[in-house]
């Protein structure tokens, strides 16, 4: 689903990626975890382009994102991103948050985008806020409708960008449950998170980032329970 | 002191000061309508990653903001149609001045607004699949449409008062209504004043009316 070779990104003169290769399956959940500035969230937006590539080769799905011929803007048709600060439209009510990407990019008919918009709060439990608007929601709440506004596309894979960091400690499960739920459908899911608890639960395979590389990758119960790389220890004996 | 003029006459020369009223609020009307249109279209283009689009923008903005509205007119109405060969009429040229003026100003009100929209919005878009176009449209241009309305509504303020300026370029707007009426009948006290409360009521109403329109969009 997703292949990455030696990819490099550069801000200016900094270097914040330094090879990243991996690849990523149908169906599976992985974790990337890691200390702050260790370059996962700008891993995570060079998956949509959100990044420019400096260097190697993105395929999602097919589509060299590196190459000038591919259509940005259908690949990320595909591809849902859920961000940390949630960036609903804040103009909009929750249903026209949902309803608007699939109108305006599917072409679905107003009746269409809105039946697709219940459902999908109602998977996500919030039926009854459909005519709220962001602001009035608490931040579990908001992130939860970003989820279903990135759903509401039927993408292949979703990225998430620690998704529960900017809430407060008592709404991260919410948000969490919904993921988990998500994971549990056979979504295709990349997950940057402090969350250890539900890279250990949920994630098929843990990615450790460290400056810019992967120094380490295996199934959550390895690396929780036996890391190989001194980097790891250490990350993992400071946060756990 | 006040009760020696002749405020009663004021009345015989409504009519007049109504005609110089009307071409006042034409010009403004036309010209700001046509400035905000200005303004979206070279304000936008200030933020353009297009180097020659970039320059395009920023030299009409330099340009109009560095230079006098009374300048700008006398050019337009005596100078320019030396160098085209074509006169336009005092009204035309009017309306010319004040929507290249105020689009000057428009343009730095919108790339302001557009600029203070979160980055996070953009981007919210775009990962959804929607293109640079769109997104501005449905997302960013809303928001900040909202943010513009005060400094939008200074601006037209200021053009509606600047309309005044055009009476050099023969405009038969109110203060020169106002000034013809004077000269001929001595009465300068009287009809200057009442041309400034034209001008008081104007601005204060549109100001009123922006009121009601923020409140209006303020729906979050």
């Amino acid at each position: 689903m997703i292949e990455v070779n030696n990819l490099h990104k550069k801000f200016g003169n900094l270097e914040v990626l330094k090879g990243i290769n991996c690849q990523i399956k149908p169906k599976e959940v992985v974790c990337v975890i890691g200390p702050s500035g260790s370059g996962k969230s700008t891993f995570l937006r060079c998956l949509n382009m959100l990044e420019e590539i400096t260097s190697g080769d993105v395929v999602v799905d097919g589509n060299q994102l590196n190459d000038s011929k591919t259509n940005i803007n259908e690949v990320r048709t595909e591809v849902g991103m859920v961000f940390q600060q949630f960036n609903l439209f804040p103009h909009k009510t929750v249903l026209a948050n949902i309803m608007l990407a699939p109108q305006k990019v599917r072409n679905l008919s107003t009746q269409e985008a809105k039946e697709r918009a219940l459902a999908l709060l109602k998977k996500v439990g919030l039926s009854d806020k459909a005519t709220m608007y962001p602001s009035q929601l608490s931040g579990g709440q908001q992130q939860r409708v970003a989820i279903a506004r990135a759903l509401a596309m039927e993408p292949k894979v979703m990225l998430f960008d620690e998704p529960t960091s900017a809430l407060d400690p008592e709404l991260v499960g919410e948000v969490l449950e919904v993921m988990k739920k998500l994971a549990l459908e056979g979504m295709t899911m990349v997950v940057v998170t402090h969350e250890m608890g539900f890279a250990r639960e949920v994630g098929d395979r843990v990615l450790f980032m460290d400056e810019g590389i992967i120094v380490e990758e295996g199934n959550p119960e390895q690396i929780f329970t036996n890391p190989q790389s001194e980097r790891t220890k250490g990350f993992l004996n400071k946060i756990l | 002191m006040i009760g020696r003029f002749n405020w009663a006459g004021v009345v015989e020369f409504l009519p007049q000061l109504a005609t110089g009223l009307y071409y006042t609020l034409l010009i403004s009307v036309v010209g700001l309508l046509i400035g905000f249109i200005l303004g979206a279209i070279f304000g936008l283009g200030r933020i353009s990653k297009n180097k020659l689009v970039y320059f395009v923008s920023s030299f009409y903005i330099e340009v109009l903001r560095g230079t006098p509205v009374l300048v700008q007119a006398i050019w337009i109405f005596f100078a320019l149609p030396l160098i085209i060969g074509y006169n336009f009429d005092s009204i035309t040229a009017g309306i010319i001045v004040i929507a290249l003026n105020s689009g000057a100003y428009i343009a730095e009100i919108v790339r302001g607004a557009v600029m203070s929209i979160e980055k996070g919005q953009m981007e919210a878009g775009r990962s959804l699949g929607l293109d640079h176009g769109k997104t501005m449209r449905y997302i960013i241009w809303p928001q900040a449409f909202k943010r513009m309305i005060p400094p939008l509504g200074n601006q037209f303020i200021i053009s509606i008062k600047d309309t005044s300026l055009l009476s050099v370029i023969l405009v038969p707007e109110l203060i020169f209504q106002g000034r013809l009426i004077a000269a001929n009948h001595f009465n300068a006290v009287e009809i200057y004043t009442t041309v400034a409360l034209f001008y008081l009521v104007i601005t204060l109403s549109l100001s009123f009316i922006l009121r009601i329109v923020e409140r209006r969009l303020d729906i979050q």
